[in-house]
């Protein structure tokens, strides 16, 4: 079975900066969960945005290999429509744009790219509800405008929502957890649970083990200085939990 | 029917230029000769064959220009026009008021045709059988280079009592009434461009709605500049008698020339007891190129008095075109409990510069007022918001809202807000709000990482922060705004 993704040695910098990702590797097959921990500033974050395609950083080497395509030669919203989701540690607002409106285009723009037939209001009205009631969005809020207001948990359902209507292969999780009370925790993890597949991946990047309890990974790696260091099981999580990343560090360094 | 159908399509499908309304069309005209004086005054009132007080109208106006000094408190720059160096009157060839459609030259109804305009009954005149309903039902009246060359659906409205006719015709048959309202908006000494209009206009839209009527449907111009080295100086005037109710909608474009036109036109509106205007105007005329080569300066004065108790006038417009705005559409809120509103969009992108807003005078009673702009700056242009409220001294209970958003694309393009208040009324109540915010990057990327392309996105956030605006259009022309807009912000994101 052919991989889903295939990081190759890759290193990217900031655009006119420094170097963050140094040489990572990372196979991801069908089906698969895997987390990403480590410490603050070791380029998670980056590691998403360089995978999606966000302005501003220079790829300086290696490859990525994303459903048989590489990845780096197309601009972000092709690799949306390939299949590739990020859920965004901090989503941003858009004033005066309707979530249904933007979620119909979004929808849309996807369908179109791959050559599909396009939603209908009443298709994707119909879609949207269904999903918003499980991620307990209700109507009012889908007509407000794109996370204008919203508070952090409801930010992130709202990621969740985009992130199940476009039913992506790989979605990217950084820090989904970050501002979730307990309860907004499990209807997060629920939606994402929803969605674990034979064909979707998902990478999921924490600093808690707490999320872990509810997204069980397959495969746990452990993420400094630009690059997997370590990896293991599930219990890896735990692991860390307990002794932090001072080892590994020095691993990397 | 085919045949203009065809020209429309294909209009359409080949429509990768930004601006496409760019092209000339090849018809013989007649120009008055070149340059300003009293003898062309007078040769173009002859044409129009006006009545003596016209014509000394006129001529009052042109003496009183010659003292008149050009503004220059406007953030536009621009060369030295030489008024000389203009022709002041255009018209096509063989011109003769056309009595129904098929007396237009076809070259000016293919033009028309290739703009989009719903001349409604040509395509009827052509065979085309549009069940009602299907349709929107707009009359127009089009205006190309100086004169007037078709209105549509005359005999409905004149059913209803409306009249909508060019005011050269107006003047000879409803003279009183042109003769009555006429100048009583924006006076003789109003300013530079204003006067220059009162001297040599050539022709534009006359509109009187009875008493007590509500007009039938939608009344449109559709002004068109087609002939090089050629000023438009159009005037319309709309008359809205007690308890009527009209709305109005004006469009424009003109074909890519390199050298700068001149379009300085008039609009009087007034309004009396419990009646209203609401007044839309989608701007496009040619903006120049990248380099600022050409395009149209847009020297406007629009103006409405709410002369009547509980009368009502909304200003709509939506901005694209144009090298250079400069353009207040404003009103005189001087029944008492009468209301004025202004909603715009100013756009500019590449080099073009606008200088635009409106003015509330508040002369009654309680007289309210709301100002929505929303600027749109992108390139290396400029966009300035320029606003006047004043309550005078008998104008208690004033109320004014202002709300004025700027939007920036890119990092080399300026927004301004000047906003201008005086209140020589205790009890007035002004409130002003201000933002101005940037398309940030990282909003981009966040649209296009669901799956938007770059332009989408960009026309997403736009038609995001001009919302409140665009609601305000007729359904109609808020589509083909919302269209115009992306396209002139085509290429304005790295
Ligand atoms: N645009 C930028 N300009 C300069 N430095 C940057 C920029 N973006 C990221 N960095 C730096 O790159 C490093 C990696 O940042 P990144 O956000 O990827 O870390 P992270 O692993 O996600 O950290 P955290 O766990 O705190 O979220 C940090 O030192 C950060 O300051
Ligand atoms: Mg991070």
């Amino acid at each position: 079975m052919a991989p889903l993704l295939e990081i190759k040695d890759l290193h990217a910098e900031i655009s006119g900066g420094r170097k963050i990702i140094d040489g990572m590797n990372l196979t991801i097959n069908p089906g698969e969960v895997h987390a990403i921990m480590g410490p603050n500033g070791a380029g998670k974050s980056t590691l998403s945005y360089v995978l999606s395609g966000k302005p501003g950083y220079e790829i300086t080497g290696g490859e990525v290999i994303f459903r048989g395509v590489n990845l780096l030669e197309l601009s972000p919203d092709e690799r949306a429509a390939q299949g590739l989701f990020l859920c965004f540690q901090y989503p941003l607002e858009i004033p005066g744009v309707s979530n249904m409106a933007f979620l119909h285009t979004a929808v849309n723009s996807q369908r179109r790219k791959r050559g599909e037939t396009e939603l209908t209001s009443p298709e994707l009205v119909r879609k949207v509800r269904e999903l918003g009631q499980t991620l307990g969005i209700n109507a009012e809020m889908l007509k407000r405008p794109v996370n204008v207001g919203f508070s952090g948990g409801e930010k992130k359902r709202n990621e969740t929502l985009q992130m199940m209507l476009l039913e992506p292969y790989l979605c990217v999780l950084d820090e989904a957890d970050s501002g979730l009370d307990i309860d907004a925790l499990k209807v997060v993890s629920n939606g994402v649970n929803a969605l674990r597949s034979p064909e979707r991946s998902m990478l999921v990047i924490t600093h808690y083990q707490r999320l872990l309890d509810y997204i069980v990974p397959d495969v746990v790696h452990v993420f400094a200085a630009g690059r997997i260091v370590h990896t293991g099981g599930k219990e890896l999580a735990l692991e860390l939990e307990a002794t932090g990343y001072a080892q590994y560090q020095n691993e990397a360094a | 029917m085919a045949a203009v159908q065809d020209t429309v399509e294909q209009v359409r499908s080949i429509d990768v230029d930004q601006y496409k309304y760019g092209f000339e069309t090849l018809i013989e005209s007649e120009k008055a000769p070149k340059g300003l004086s009293e003898e062309v005054i007078r040769y173009i009132s002859a044409k129009k064959e006006e009545p003596e007080w016209m014509l000394q109208w006129r001529l009052d106006a042109y003496a009183r220009w010659l003292t008149m000094q050009e503004p220059e408190w406007a953030r536009v720059d621009y060369p030295t026009i030489d008024y000389q160096d203009l022709y002041y009157y255009s018209q096509p060839k063989q011109f003769k008021a056309p009595k129904s459609l098929d007396e237009v030259d076809p070259e000016i109804l293919k033009t028309y045709a290739k703009l989009g305009i719903p001349l409604r009954e040509q395509e009827i005149l052509a065979g085309v059988e549009i069940p009602e309903g299907e349709r929107p039902r707009i009359a127009v009246d089009a205006v190309f280079d100086s004169v007037s060359v078709a209105t549509t659906f005359k005999e409905e409205l004149k059913a209803a009592g409306v009249i909508f006719m060019p005011i050269s015709e107006a003047l000879r048959e409803h003279p009183d009434l042109v003769k009555q309202y006429l100048g009583s908006v924006v006076p003789p000494t109003d300013n530079y461009f204003a006067t220059l209009n009162q001297a040599v206009f050539s022709d534009g839209s006359f509109v009187y709605i009875p008493p007590g009527v509500r007009c039938p449907m939608e009344l449109s111009t559709y002004f068109r500049i087609n002939e090089k080295n050629t000023g438009q100086f159009e005037r319309t005037l709309i008359i809205a008698d007690k308890g009527s109710y009209v709305s109005y909608l004006e469009g424009c474009t003109a074909p890519m020339r390199d050298e700068n036109q001149l379009h300085a036109a008039v609009v009087e509106l007034v309004v009396l007891d419990d009646a209203e205007i609401k007044y839309s105007t989608v701007q496009n005329w040619y903006p120049g190129d990248a380099e600022g080569k050409g395009g149209i300066y847009n020297f406007v004065t629009k103006r409405g008095d709410c002369r009547g108790k509980n009368s009502k006038i909304s200003w709509t417009q939506v901005e694209t075109g144009s090298a250079i705005t400069w353009k207040y559409p404003s009103c005189v809120l001087r029944g008492e409990g009468s209301s004025g509103e202004f909603y715009s969009i100013a756009i500019s992108n590449g080099r073009q510069q606008v200088d635009s807003g409106t003015k509330m005078i508040h002369l009654g009673k309680n007289t309210t007022s709301r100002i929505i702009s929303k600027g749109i700056s992108a390139g290396r242009s400029n966009n300035t918001y320029r606003g006047l409220v004043s309550a005078h001294r008998k104008a208690a209970g004033a109320r004014n809202f202002t709300n004025c958003d700027s939007l920036l694309i890119g990092d080399n393009c300026g927004a301004h807000t000047v906003p201008y208040i005086e209140a020589k009324n205790p009890t007035a109540q002004f409130e002003h709000e201000a933002t101005t915010s940037k398309i940030s990057e990282d909003m981009l990327f966040y649209c296009m990482q669901r799956g938007l392309t770059q332009e989408d996105a960009v026309a997403l956030v736009v038609n995001g922060f001009v919302r409140d605006v665009l609601q305000q259009l007729p359904m109609e022309f808020a589509v083909e705004a919302q269209k115009l807009i992306s396209i002139s912000l085509e290429g304005s994101v790295g």
